[in-house]
């Protein structure tokens, strides 16, 4: 009997090209956060052109930015905060939703008003103004950033989690499992979860979508990523005094924010069915 | 019935009324974390201990917090926000004449976005699936997925410095002629129709969607109701509860965007007044400006569940 080894085609994981396409892009991003500052053509920090605003060129393929540096050298370590602070953040507020939305959905009374109401309270909080609020407070440093993104989307993810783990905690095998006498952490690792877990990472993606464009957000006005560090967001804030004039250095950064948000939504929206409603 | 719809959205007013109370707790107990002494920090390094002790004292830092977290709350609901550190002003007064402009402001983009993003919505249901509907789609998807500092960027881009239509970011210059005026508001209320209007097309579309999958609307085309028929007649009617729901809540969206737009454009409306007032740490300035804003996302997201209500007797239950 041949042994039939579990590949991709074979498990109906094939993407199609332009989820592909999207998830080259995602990996390329990837990569350059990890290995950005060791291959800048020049250092980020240093004044390398006389001219500020320079246009494209093959010495700056992106150009130069308002005191001379070369901008792909800054947007290639601005990927590293944009997308570590970006990941970090999605994670810890993703992990904290779905446990907190799964144990509601199992629990469920009392257990799971507080929580639901608790939660809907800080989603009440337009997310761009708690940040505000707490970056004002508080001041910002990477921690701190990482914290309010965090908060900021736990409920949404709490929300899409319980949704799924509600209709599956009615399901006959929970009754079963329930009936055995299992444990309400066993039922939620071994019932439920891995019956949501397709759709909770395709939120998760999506979510990850929102934190990039809240963190360049409040980056660029002025309270993320602290200079001289620079996020994708603070990049553009740096360089508003070019608008006027279209220099490149407005509009890279933002592009760059752009490839990788609309490869994430692109790469969610052609994931094969099978992973994305799996619970369906 | 109609006592039950009375008491389901005076439960809901009361819900939004403790999320404020939640939400105000919120903004207090962040703008409590800041490190060090506010009278000191105000006074400055060269104050004296007794100077200082008479500031905390006239500010009421003396009193637990939780006392001046209840006489904030007391001073806010007959409209006493406190005064700037700054620059002494109340802060009521300093919102006042503000506030006013960033209603002009989403005042002009709801009357400009809801009837594009409705008709568009509409549209895009009624052909779904053909080339206009994947190209306004497409492009909704990509406004939704790029950062609101970009389509201003673009904005700015295209209609000042490409094509010369418009002044580039300055604001308030001459506001002689209507002429004027209407050039001065152009570019903040077009970035602003973007962005809420991505929200709202596919808000709506999914709406008409949703409900033309219902037996009736199949019922409609077998009977052989043409295509727009059966969407304006027999469809619509009853996408009007989820499509007002979701032109509340994505004019919602005009909050966290208002706050970018104000800043690029430096137009003086509330948003920027509090972008400025985190630059110098006014905490009390932060605080009204906040609340505020969440009085005024609490109003739209409730106006959102009412007319859910309302709209589907199914709710009531």
């Amino acid at each position: 009997m041949a042994i039939v080894f579990p590949t991709p085609r074979r498990l109906g994981w094939r993407l199609n090209p332009v989820g592909l396409v999207a998830a080259c892009v995602i990996a390329f991003w990837a990569v350059i956060a990890v290995i950005g500052p060791w291959i800048t053509p020049h250092p980020p920090g240093e004044i390398v052109d006389y001219d500020f605003f320079g246009p494209l060129s093959a010495q700056f393929p992106m150009g130069t930015d308002y005191l001379g540096r070369d901008m792909l050298s800054r947007v290639f370590s601005g990927a590293r905060y944009s997308v570590g602070i970006s990941l970090a953040a999605v994670m810890i507020a993703c992990t904290a939703g779905i446990v907190l939305g799964m144990s509601a959905a199992v629990i469920g009374g009392m257990t799971d008003t507080i929580i639901s109401r608790l939660l809907d309270a800080i989603s009440s909080i337009p997310s761009k103004l708690f940040g505000l609020v707490v970056v004002a407070a508080i001041g910002s440093s990477i921690p701190v950033l990482i914290a309010v993104l965090a908060v900021v989307y736990t409920p949404g993810s709490y929300r899409f989690a319980r949704a799924l783990a509600v209709n599956v905690a009615t399901m006959d095998y929970v009754t079963v499992a329930r009936a055995r006498g299992e444990a309400t952490i066993y039922l939620i690792r071994a019932e439920i979860l891995p019956n949501i877990l397709g759709p909770v990472l395709a939120d998760m993606g999506l979510r990850f979508v929102f934190v990039v464009l809240l963190l360049s957000g409040l980056s660029f006005l002025g309270l993320g990523v602290q200079p001289p560090n620079a996020d994708w967001g603070s990049l553009v804030r740096e360089n508003m005094g070019g608008l006027s004039f279209g220099a490149p250095a407005v509009i890279m950064p933002s592009v760059a924010i752009a490839t990788l948000t609309i490869s994430v939504n692109l790469l969610i929206d052609n994931l094969p069915t099978r992973i994305r409603d799996r619970s369906e | 019935m109609n006592s039950k719809v009375l008491s389901l959205i005076a439960g809901r007013i009361g819900v939004a009324l403790v999320t404020l109370l939640i939400v105000s707790f919120l903004v207090f107990a962040a703008t409590e974390m800041l490190p060090g002494d506010v009278a000191q920090v105000l006074l400055g390094q060269a104050a004296t201990p007794e100077a200082v002790a008479g500031l905390r004292e006239a500010m009421h830092l003396d009193q637990p917090a939780i006392m001046r977290f209840l006489g904030w709350l007391g001073g806010m609901a007959h409209g006493d926000l406190g005064h700037s550190y700054t620059n002494r002003m109340a802060v009521s007064e300093l919102i006042g004449t503000r506030l006013g402009n960033t209603m002009k402001l989403a005042a002009i983009t709801a009357a400009v976005a809801v009837p594009v993003a409705l008709s568009l919505g509409i549209l895009t249901a009624i052909w779904r699936g053909s080339l206009f509907d994947r190209a306004v789609s497409t492009l909704v998807v990509g406004v939704i997925s790029i950062p609101e500092f970009m389509v201003a960027t673009l904005a700015v881009l295209i209609f000042a410095v490409w094509l010369g239509w418009l002044p580039a970011l300055s604001f308030g210059g001459s506001t002689d002629s209507i002429w004027d005026i209407l050039r001065a508001y152009a570019m903040p209320v077009i970035t602003l129709t973007f962005v809420v209007s991505a929200q709202m097309i596919r808000m709506t579309r999914a709406a008409v969607i949703e409900t033309m999958k219902a037996p009736y609307v199949e019922m409609a085309l077998l009977k052989g109701a043409s295509r727009s028929r059966m969407v304006l007649r027999h469809a619509l009617p009853n996408a009007i509860g989820p499509i007002v729901n979701a032109m509340a809540l994505s004019l919602s969206y005009l909050l966290g965007g208002v706050i970018i737009v104000e800043t690029i454009f430096s137009y003086p409306g509330v948003a920027k007044l509090m972008v400025d007032a985190v630059a110098t740490r006014d905490l009390p300035l932060i605080q009204g400006c906040a609340m505020i804003f969440c009085l005024g996302y609490l109003f739209l997201i409730t106006i959102a569940d009412v007319v859910a209500i309302l709209s589907n007797p199914r709710l009531r239950h």
